[in-house]
């Protein structure tokens, strides 16, 4: 696998290179837990989400969640992956107190999901490819609160034993932007298939990341850094550049780079170490007892395969090809599934799709998208429906409005709601294409402006001033084309 | 294989065993015994031959994915030396 080059850091003494790998946690959607009958839900009482198994109470024996495995084959798929029908459950052995058990049931040699591949879109078109080495299943711990006490932590297991896929990159990854476009590329995927909801800030998505440097040019990996538990995709970019940079000035000082893990403080931009977590990393995994070893048919494979919604790459190039949207915008719009999810809606309502498929991205992305950003709402809370989108473009595209009456016809939506065909019909914006009606109007806007009509027979593109004396007078509802040629044939330009 | 005294104390750690230096000796001389107990097994040639899980062939149970359990925050920190709020305490560990 070559990676695609990066953004090399300028040192003292030369150019350096960043080679990134990203161990991303992604919580497994379910209703129950990976081993456990016990919910799922976020927040929840302290240990109310907490069965006796969570609790690791001496006697209970995990059992595996079938939806969870379910869930992990199709974020295999889903991440192009080879699937292991036959996988193991290990335990990875390490004392403190946000596991009960004392060990977090993972999988170590033998995972769910082998090696597949993701692919990335950067700034100025530019693609990269990068690796997945692995995906496993294995558990979340619980959560300790270290600030309602001064002297004691509070342990709440409610997300102890919660499924979480734990997904390996190869270190392709080279600079900080690919980093961010990865994870945001890895979220994309999971929230299409629905196997996590990537919501960052409630902790279903962070990421440990791998650093390490080296000069330009050279093959060797350097000796690399963890930096754990980055629950933002900007931060993960400001942590890698930080990181990088402290690498570098330690090597050209004549130093060496300790592997060690680091913990990001966006507050003063550093990484600092974690000391703490040096001894714990003798993890003496070994294959779980209570579990027997995790196996499913080909079949079982290709009937989730055949449930496999559309997914963003093949959503775009769809667009793409069915529309004739630029890759751009087709990008905009396949980013997040509900942005794609209501494009495809508006779709849907249209009269003639193969018509106003692309009349129709421009209205989602430049209107409505546009509108939204500014509001600081997302498409959720989006005042005008698809409906009522699918009805403008409609408009628009069989002649009955201009587009200029158009963003007055969704300014009214926006703020005042209304069946957009029904507002056409009452407030009057119609479209003129009624020759007549037209002409007449050209004819007393060259009667009454005679020295017009004299420079723009002189000099012809100053007709200009006549197309928006005329758009000016029926209220912006003539139609433009009809009557640029009617001045055309009357002045005689 | 064999263990020294520093392993000895090294896994004693990670397993939070308090182990004080009178009885390194004799728990190394212990581990030292079974793991060569267990070492006649690497006498046995086991090249191509798939590791067993079970006696009999048996298929890894599965659940369905709903919830039928918790709800039992009593019982859970019932036997907890110092709880509060349902919370269990423990001395303090900050990273």
């Amino acid at each position: 696998m070559s990676a695609a080059s990066g953004k090399l850091i300028k040192g003292a003494t030369g150019d350096w290179e960043t080679v990134i790998g990203l161990e991303v946690h992604a919580q497994v959607t379910s209703n129950s837990k990976l081993f456990s009958g016990a919910s799922t839900e976020f927040g929840g009482e302290p240990n109310s989400h907490v069965s006796l198994v969570d609790a690791a109470m001496p006697g209970m024996l995990p059992v595996i969640n079938e939806e969870c495995v379910r869930q992990a084959v199709r974020t295999g798929l889903g991440l192009n992956a080879k699937i292991n029908l036959r996988s193991v459950f290990d335990r990875k052995n390490y004392f403190y107190p946000d596991s009960p058990q004392g060990y977090q049931i993972s999988q170590y040699l033998s995972p769910v999901v082998g090696e597949g591949e993701v692919m990335l879109e950067l700034d100025g078109g530019r693609t990269a490819t990068v690796g997945i080495e692995r995906l496993h299943l294995e558990q979340d711990a619980g959560k300790l609160l270290h600030d309602r006490s001064p002297s004691l932590t509070c342990v709440d297991l409610n997300r102890c034993g919660v499924a979480l896929m734990e997904i390996v990159s190869k270190p392709d990854i080279r600079d900080a932007e690919q980093a961010k476009a990865y994870v945001t590329k890895l979220r994309s995927i999971l929230r299409y298939l629905g196997t996590c909801d990537g919501d960052m800030e409630k902790g279903s998505l962070r990421a440990d990341v791998n650093v390490s440097v080296r000069r330009a040019g050279a093959t060797e990996l350097g000796t690399r850094c963890e930096i754990k538990n980055m629950n933002s995709i900007s931060f993960i970019g400001d942590a890698i550049e930080h990181e990088a940079r402290r690498q570098i000035e330690i090597i050209e000082d004549g130093g060496t780079i300790d592997q060690e893990t680091r913990l990001y403080d966006p507050g003063k931009g550093e990484t600092r170490s974690m000391r703490s977590k040096e001894e714990a990393h003798d993890y003496r995994y070994f294959p779980d007892p209570d579990l027997l070893p995790l196996e499913f048919s080909e079949a079982f494979v290709a009937g989730i395969k055949a449930g496999l919604p559309e997914l963003p790459d093949q959503k775009k190039a769809r667009f793409i090809a069915e529309f004739g949207l630029s890759p751009y915008d087709a990008s905009v719009l396949v980013a997040e599934r509900e942005s794609a999810d209501f494009y495809e809606t508006v779709l849907a309502g249209l009269a003639d799709k193969a018509r106003d498929g692309k009349l129709a991205a421009n209205w989602v992305i430049n209107e409505l998208f546009g509108r939204l950003n500014k509001e600081g709402r997302d498409i959720t809370g989006s005042p005008v429906s698809s409906e009522q989108l699918s009805a403008i473009v409609d408009l628009i595209g069989e002649g009955t409005i201009s587009g200029k009456i158009a963003k007055d016809l969704f300014e009214i939506v926006w703020t005042e709601g209304g069946d957009p065909r029904a507002l056409v019909e009452t407030r009057g914006m119609k479209q003129v294409t009624d020759l007549g009606a037209i002409e007449k109007v050209v004819d007393e806007i060259i009667a009454a402006n005679p020295d017009k009509v004299a420079q723009a027979r002189a000099r012809p593109q100053l007709a200009g001033w006549f197309v928006g004396q005329v758009m000016k007078s029926s209220g912006g509802k003539a139609n433009p084309q009809t009557v640029n040629d009617l001045l055309k044939s009357k002045l005689g330009i | 294989m064999s263990v020294d005294a520093a392993t000895v104390r090294r896994i004693a750690r990670l397993a939070r065993i308090a182990v004080t230096d009178d009885e390194v000796p004799h728990l190394q001389g212990e581990l030292n015994a079974m793991l060569a107990f267990v070492e006649q097994l690497s006498e046995v040639d086991v090249d191509g031959v798939e590791p067993m899980t079970s006696v009999t062939p048996m298929e890894m149970k599965k659940r369905a994915d709903v919830v039928n359990d918790g709800e039992i925050a009593d019982d859970i920190v019932r036997n907890a030396p110092a709880t509060d709020d349902h919370f269990f305490l423990v001395p303090k560990v900050v990273e």
